[in-house]
């Protein structure tokens, strides 16, 4: 089955490339853009039988750095 | 003393600090490739160098923070063994959890190469032993990712504690506090993103980095 993981920096952790990612669509003229932050997705194929926990645990240990990362696991 | 660094695919500056090493110490240190899953025998001082291990995948630092020799330096760690990793070994160290914190984007989002001055703030570790507290030192910075990042209750716990151990003098990439360079709890394992082996030699333009190394291998006069 397929698996996907949203991995996004922690609310009040600063992000320079979602300010630049930001600025650059002001500068091509989007108007009403408040706030842009930039994260990862990740898609995985696992077998069906592959449990939460083991999910949890893969995001835990090495899909986010959880001292400045929030991860969000959904199965497809 | 016996000293290693530790060779990841992607370090580029595991020749310097082995120059570094041998230069200081008088002895070549063994060069351990990540797929190894045990230092030397009697291996007593391990250097984690700079680079793009795995080409920065994830995360700078991420995949060879769980590399299989990655286990047998922490385990040398916990027995109290020197570590000192400096820019990319900085950020595998924190990615291994053997440091506090994390290394995102620079602030400024550019790559920043230059020398830069440091504040020595912690001059009683055994990295940092033979600067005075509070010295200005001038060590070259070379990374896109070394904005240290830790919560605020983690920031004032290391503060409090006396880990931090260098400084910018000058803002350089966002750093929480204008940390530099980290200690562990135990004070043997030492992150820092300026590269103290880019500083050994008066050909490199300053040898304020000399001193780290005479420190921590134990070769003061």
């Amino acid at each position: 089955m397929k698996v996907n993981v949203y991995v996004t920096l922690k609310p009040g952790v600063l992000d320079p490339q979602g300010k630049a990612i930001h600025h650059a669509l002001e500068g091509l003229g989007f108007a009403g853009v408040d706030d842009v932050r930039a994260g990862r997705f990740i898609e995985m194929e696992v077998a069906d039988d592959v449990s939460d926990a083991d999910l949890d645990a893969m995001c835990g240990k090495l899909l986010a750095n959880t001292v400045i990362e929030n991860y969000r696991i959904e199965r497809a | 003393m016996k000293t290693a660094v530790i060779v990841f695919p992607g370090s580029n500056c595991d020749r310097d600090m082995a120059v570094a090493l041998e230069t200081v110490s008088g002895r070549a240190p063994a060069m351990v490739w990540h797929r190894e899953s045990a230092l030397p025998e009697g291996t007593d001082f391990i250097a984690l160098p700079g680079g793009f291990s795995y080409g920065d995948y994830l995360r700078s630092g991420a995949m060879a923070a769980r590399s299989p020799i990655l286990r047998a330096v922490i385990d040398a760690a916990g027995r109290g063994v020197p570590v000192l990793g400096v820019c990319n070994g900085f950020q595998v160290l924190a990615e291994a959890q053997l440091l506090p914190g994390a290394l995102m984007r620079n602030a400024g989002l550019n790559f920043v190469c230059r020398t830069v001055p440091l504040t020595v703030e912690n001059s009683q570790s055994l990295f940092t032993a033979a600067y005075g507290a509070g010295e200005t030192i001038h060590i070259p910075v070379a990374h896109h990712d070394g904005n240290y990042f830790a919560d605020r209750a983690t920031l004032d716990r290391i503060e409090g504690e006396g880990r931090v151990a260098f400084r910018y003098a000058d803002p350089v990439n966002g750093s929480a506090r204008g940390i530099a360079g980290v200690l562990n709890d135990a004070g043997n394992v030492l992150g820092m993103m300026p590269h103290p082996e880019r500083a050994i030699d008066p050909a490199h333009g300053g040898t304020d980095g000399l001193r780290l190394f005479e420190a921590a291998l134990g070769v003061l006069a």
